[in-house]
């Protein structure tokens, strides 16, 4: 092998392992450490072994090793493949399917922080689109009758509208004003989860029917409830399909439309655009109301995907979720339909965890620590010694021709 | 649209002045009229300036809850009016107009919701000034890394960090003061991330804050389902500082105890609020942030090393919100609870804004928070049929209706949020 | 203070900025290197004042090598500087500018402004400076902010002044007022190095002259020697400063501008009261030092300022109310002054740089969705027509020099139906290969019987295109005046004197 075809084969596996995917799969492997390690020193079992260290330095490491093992393949039971239920396939089957169930709102909500990322807007206010989104929803499916079928359609098409609604409020007094988004958001997530409590605990409004002093609301009717997509033994239900129509809709936006270039112009570069004859404030009013009608998807499948009245905490924390799903996704249609599978594998792992005494809080700190890696490329280089991104020497030398003595 | 235009080069056009505050006041001046004063009941309302047994015991004022509401409204009324001569000759009406305006609109409310009972004074206010310290430091930390230029979303990770690190350790050592020394070493170093990543790795500022801020509710969830709710007493038993009176100024009527009987973490936010403007305003130190938050290149080409002055006001900013999570437990409640900050890091984030990166104006902002929190626990008590949801939303409106109708627009420091890359 | 650079190397990734460069300043010289746009002069002054560390070569003052991790070092050494972009923060005062990095302070750290004031009107008395210390920065005219950096460096004890581009934001008057300063220093022993592109400046005021190109030292030269010889050098080959043109034949009338005022952000009238026409087949030049509302007037022109009063009309069209994208759309082509700021997206490629503004209809738009077929054969097309130096369509904008940027932009601009076509300073920060293109391009755009507005600060550029010549001072049009009028009046126009 000459020494030129031996660069060439070293450059393709350096601009392999520097792309953003590997940086990726490293991420989340990082991330799974770092939950290890939380695991080994909370366990009893290690904390004991670890006092007789020095005499038998193997039952630590073996405490710690079960102590992993049980953590993460709880998680796998409860979220891909439950094995000791071999003998029941609906049983053993089962997590798969929860896992998707608690995806698809991740999965919605991820696209649309995903979406203000690409319009360099910081929608921080998910969480608020969603409680707006579940609130006129929740109208729809408990307090308005109406036929099989259109019900369900309209119960969605309200929770899409309530949360763009929000939504181009922020773009619009942003627009008008020049507030930041960031803290319009975070003030209208107090305002919107307080005016769902508040709804939820009038009887005039939207009160469980013959409900007590804590606020909830009824079921959904039947007519606007989600329907099982698998049959009655799984949960699974029509809103993970929206969600895969929504990621399909988001790449279709900003990959291949004439709006979503300008969506993306507008991020790039809000004076060019303007320049460009594009109505940027408008611009941003539009893109807040689609980024917020995504989160409403997500409000869709909280509020119709119940089968039992909903509490002021109807919004799981997704919207504040859906920002670590659009950074782990890279802010692409397949990114966050990947990035939200795995943390709905996390919610649907949650239970078993629990079962083996384990706090499944842990899991928030896999997921926080996947995205600190995620957003720090020169810390997962650093780690793995990765080399840093690099181009074809084509391509650089065409560049360092064209450019030639370009100052800083 | 910047441009490189100099003033007092041009002849002056007309200015218009905005007739946002006016109409602002004039919606305001109606809710207390109408709401408070028309239609509020004539039950008797009791303010009481001091406590019984305080030195200096102010008797106690009486009065029908909607004459209150009438005579404020005509007041204000009175002032809504003079606001809007003042725009009609292109004057913008003082900051302590709306102040004073802020001030009795507050009282006709307390008025509207102690109907029939009692207005403690005393009390909402030492509260008040209580609650908002965890804010205002929390703030203190915003403005500190934000006038160097680098943006602070993990003010509510800090809180946390140092509400958790002071319970725990204060309760492992028994000491409350290694607990203190933790909170702030502990945010600090979480400072110390976020200043490395954004300024060293440049990784955007908005985004490292907020993984801190999952990163932290994850930690402390974690630890606090796995480790302290099994053994709280050993682990999250801290207790709380002792309240310290320092003499004959907490025998000032009214002010006196609620500024002058309080624990030492309140007392600390009193020093550093003054002690930050002094620095920032004053100094040597607190020029040269001023200079690296606003065109760091410029402060690069006179020296001065932008990289580490941004580290280190960003960490010691850390420690100042560590100290205020550390008012969120050993300061305030003794033991340490899940998600304890509770959004407050936000809400000084906000402060931070509506101050103008000022510690001053910030301070005021913070204590604005702290007011509202008590107001909805003390609104609770006095009157248990007013919908507290909606108390509780109005620190979150006012707050929106401020950013959007009068701090919108107003001058960051101009490198804030932006990396800087040297050649 | 005698300066010497000797093989001073610097790279940046593959990109070689500096190429072993030797250069001698003694003292109390003006000292001129003289380089177009991109041929390292501004990398170099900044090795020289520690803003960036030589891979090769050392810094010599009066024969003691030096080493410096930053600017700091190099001040302390004696070196200031002036840089192109001033190092001004604007909401300081002139007082705190000049003392940041090197504040006199009391106890516990305070700062003393007093020493610092007195300081300024020292040095301010001494070469007649007439600035207040407690100005705010931002409120100062560009002139009087040079001359603070200027105190700024005097105060600081430099002994060897950089001056980088020191001119471009001043008024033929103002410059000359800077040479009487430069050569005042330098009889008081300051050694200068002034950076300039400028060959007329060179020639006024420079004992010795070092040209550079491509990042290497191609001669030395006296300022005796003719402006052509220093272009050539200056270029690698001849140059013909020239722009050929025929005679303008006028067609109608193009643009009609009536009694046009902008209010601008602080409520002052950066355009007042502004009238002209541009008849098709001209080319107007609106002259002018920078600043004096000429930015705001093409804003104006192209929708992306709101008018105050008064009218602009395209032919018949009533155009002062119009959005940018109407405007876009009754045929106006606009490049604007800042291509990276607004002309161009960095992060997007060629390709989806050439249809910025054309992204609403065919051929670019086919319904909701992109004609990406069509945008690729457009882009490659005008990569072709523009000769925009690139290894593709897909490269991202950002990548290309300033001269192939700006290509991108004039290609976009000029590949639409025009009824106008506006120009704000289409050539800064432009190769000279570029701006030869871009002239050329901009008189054929003339020829085909457009009108067409050029803004720019460069006098030469302004005489070489221009049919006619507005002067804009203080927002308003001093007088319009034919091509030929002498760089003397200008110059006195320029600073407000009506022709």
């Amino acid at each position: 092998m000459s020494t030129e075809t031996e660069n060439r084969f070293q450059t393709a596996l350096k601009e392999i392992f520097s792309t953003s995917a590997t940086r990726t799969v490293l991420s989340v492997f990082l991330g799974f450490v770092v939950g290890a390690i939380f695991m080994v020193f909370s366990n009893e079992d290690v904390l004991k072994a670890a006092q007789y260290f020095t005499a038998r330095p193997m039952d630590t490491i073996a405490a710690s090793w079960s102590a992993i093992a049980d953590g993460y393949s709880a998680l796998f039971r409860g979220a891909i493949y439950n094995y000791e239920r071999a003998d029941d396939p609906v049983a053993a089957f089962r997590p798969i399917t929860e896992t998707l169930r608690f995806a698809a709102p991740l999965i919605a909500a991820g696209l649309g922080i995903a979406l203000g990322f690409r319009v360099g807007l910081f929608n921080i206010g998910g969480n608020g689109q969603l409680m707006f989104g579940v609130l006129w929803a929740t109208w729809i499916s408990t307090r308005v009758e109406l036929p099989f079928g259109i019900h369900l359609v309209v119960a969605i098409l309200m929770a899409i509208l309530g949360a763009a609604l929000l939504g181009a409020l922020v773009g619009f007094l942003k627009a008008r004003t020049g507030a930041h988004e960031v803290i319009v958001t975070i003030m209208l997530n107090y305002i919107a989860a307080n005016l769902l409590t508040y709804f939820f605990r009038e009887e005039s409004l939207l009160r469980e029917t013959g409900g007590g002093g804590t606020p909830k609301s009824d079921a959904p009717a039947i007519t606007a409830q989600l329907p099982k997509l698998l049959g009655e033994d799984y949960t699974l239900h029509l809103g993970f399909a929206l969600a895969i129509i929504a990621v399909v809709v988001y790449w279709w936006l900003m990959e291949r439309s004439t709006i979503g270039y300008r969506f993306r112009m507008v991020g790039h570069n809000p004076h060019a655009a303007r320049t460009a004859g594009i109505n940027v404030e408008r611009t941003y009013m539009y893109a807040m109301a689609a980024s917020a009608a995504f989160v409403g998807i997500a409000a869709a499948n909280q509020a119709l995907g119940a089968t039992s009245g909903l509490s002021p905490s109807v919004d799981a924390g997704i919207g504040f979720d859906g920002i670590t799903v659009a950074l782990l996704g890279g802010s692409t249609a397949p990114g966050v339909l990947m990035a939200g599978l795995l943390f709905g594998a996390f919610k649907a792992g949650s239970a078993p965890m629990q079962v083996m005494g384990l706090s499944p809080e842990v899991l928030g700190i896999v997921q926080g620590s996947i995205v600190l890696f995620i957003a720090a490329p020169p810390l997962v280089r650093a780690i793995f010694r990765l080399p840093k991104p690099q181009k074809t020497t084509v391509l650089k030398d065409l560049v360092k021709r064209s450019s030639k003595g370009e100052e800083k | 649209m910047k441009t490189e235009v100099t003033p007092g080069m041009f002849s002056q056009a007309e200015i218009a002045v905005s007739k946002k505050t006016p109409i602002v006041m004039a919606g305001f001046t109606a809710i207390v009229l109408v709401f408070f004063g028309i239609l509020g009941t004539g039950d008797v309302v009791v303010w009481q300036f001091t406590k019984p047994d305080d030195t200096f015991a102010l008797p106690d004022f009486t009065v029908a809850s909607n004459t209150i509401g009438l005579i404020i409204g005509v007041v204000l009324a009175a002032i809504t009016a003079y606001a809007f001569v003042l725009v009609s000759q292109k004057k913008h009406p003082a900051l302590w107009l709306s102040l004073v305006f802020g001030l009795l609109a507050v009282i006709a409310l307390l008025s509207w919701l102690a109907a029939g009972n009692k207005v403690q004074f005393a009390f909402i206010l030492s509260n008040a000034i209580v609650l908002a310290i965890p804010i205002a430091l929390g703030a203190m930390a915003g403005i500190m890394s934000e006038r160097v230029g680098v943006v602070n979303i993990a003010i509510e990770g800090q809180l946390l960090t140092g509400a958790f690190l002071a319970a725990v350790v204060g309760s492992l050592t028994d000491n409350l003061w290694v607990g203190l020394l933790a909170a702030m070493v502990g945010a600090a170093l979480l400072s110390m991330v976020l200043a490395t990543f954004s300024i060293k790795f440049l990784v955007d500022q908005i985004i490292v804050g907020v993984v801190l801020n999952v990163l932290v509710l994850g930690v402390t969830n974690f630890l606090y389902s796995q480790w302290l709710a099994n053994d709280g007493k050993n682990a999250n038993f801290p207790g709380t500082f002792p309240i310290i009176e320092i003499p004959v100024l907490s025998e000032i009527p009214i002010l006196g105890p609620a500024l002058f009987e309080n624990r030492i973490t309140t007392y600390l936010a009193f020093l550093i609020i003054p002690a930050l403007w002094f620095f920032l305003f004053k100094t040597k130190l607190g020029l040269r942030a001023r200079a690296v938050g606003e065109h760091p290149l410029a402060a690069d080409t006179v020296g001065i090393n932008v990289a580490r002055t941004r580290f280190w006001w960003v960490t010691i900013g850390g420690m100042v919100a560590g100290l205020g999570g550390a008012a969120l437990t050993i300061g305030s409640v003794g033991a340490f609870g899940r998600d304890m900050s509770g959004g407050q890091g936000f809400i000084a984030l906000a402060v931070v804004i509506l101050g103008r990166w000022h510690p001053f104006s910030a301070g005021a902002a913070a204590l604005l928070f702290g007011f509202a929190i008590i107001l909805r626990i003390w609104a609770n008590q006095v009157s248990p049929g007013i919908p507290t949801d909606f108390i509780t939303m109005v620190p979150y409106v006012v707050t929106l209706i401020a950013v959007v109708g009068f701090v919108g627009r107003v001058r960051a420091p101009a490198a804030d949020g932006q990396p800087y890359i040297k050649g | 203070m005698k300066l010497e650079l000797r093989g001073i190397t610097k790279r940046f990734g593959s990109l070689t900025a500096n190429d072993s460069i030797n250069l001698v300043v003694e003292s109390g010289e003006i000292h001129s290197l003289l380089g177009e746009n991109g041929a390292g002069k501004s990398t170099l002054m900044n090795v020289l004042y520690g803003l960036y560390t030589a891979d090769e070569g050392e810094i010599l003052l009066d024969g003691v090598a030096h080493k410096f991790s930053g600017p700091g070092d190099a001040m302390a050494a004696g070196i200031g500087m002036v840089h192109q972009h001033f190092m001004l923060i604007p909401v300081f005062t002139v007082a705190e500018n000049v003392v940041l990095g090197n504040e006199p302070t009391g106890a516990l750290g305070t700062l003393n402004l007093d020493v610092a004031r007195a300081r300024v009107r020292e040095i301010s008395d001494r070469f007649g400076f007439d600035i207040d210390p407690d100005a705010l920065v931002e409120d100062l005219p560009v002139g009087a902010q040079q001359r603070v950096e200027i105190i700024k460096a005097l105060a600081r004890d430099a002994k060897v002044l950089v001056l980088d581009e020191p001119t471009a934001v001043l008024t033929p008057q103002e410059t000359d007022e800077l040479m009487e300063i430069m050569r005042g220093l330098a009889k008081s022993g300051t050694s200068i190095v002034f950076i300039t592109h400028k060959l007329r400046e060179v020639q006024a005021v420079a004992d010795t002259i070092t040209v550079i190109r491509l990042g290497k030292v191609v001669g030395e030269a006296k300022p005796t020697e003719s402006a052509a010889d220093l272009a050539s050098m200056m270029v690698g080959r001849a140059v013909d400063l020239e722009v050929h043109k025929n005679a303008p034949v006028l067609g109608d009338k193009g643009l009609t501008v009536t009694n046009l005022t902008v209010v601008g952000d602080r409520h002052d009238k950066v355009v007042d009261d502004v009238s002209f026409t541009v008849h098709g087949g001209e080319v107007l030049a609106i002259a002018g030092v920078q600043g004096n509302g000429q930015t705001e007037l093409a804003e104006a022109l192209v929708g992306l300022r709101g008018v105050s009063s008064g009218t602009i009309h395209l032919g018949e069209l009533d155009i002062t109310a119009s959005s940018v994208r109407e405007v876009i759309d009754a045929g106006v082509g606009y490049v604007p002054e800042d291509r990276k700021k607004d002309g161009l997206v960095a992060e997007f490629s060629i390709a989806e740089n050439l249809m910025l503004n054309k992204s609403f209809g065919a051929p670019f738009a086919k319904g909701a969705l992109i004609d990406f077929a069509n945008r690729d054969r457009i882009a490659d097309e005008l990569i072709e027509e523009y000769d925009i130096r690139t290894p593709g369509r897909d490269t991202p904008a950002g990548k290309l020099s300033g001269g192939n940027q700006q290509k991108v932009v004039v290609a976009r601009e000029l590949s639409r139906d025009l009824n106008l076509f506006i120009a704000s300073q289409p050539t800064r920060g432009v190769d000279v290969g570029s701006i030869e293109f871009i002239h050329e391009r901009i008189i054929q755009t003339r020829d085909a019987g457009k009108p067409v507005v050029i803004i720019s600060t460069e006098l030469d550029e302004v005489a070489g295109l221009a049919d006619r010549i507005a002067v804009m001072y203080r927002g308003r049009i001093v007088g319009i005046v034919d091509a030929t009028t002498s760089r003397e009046t200008l110059g006195q126009m320029m600073a407000g004197v009506s022709a």
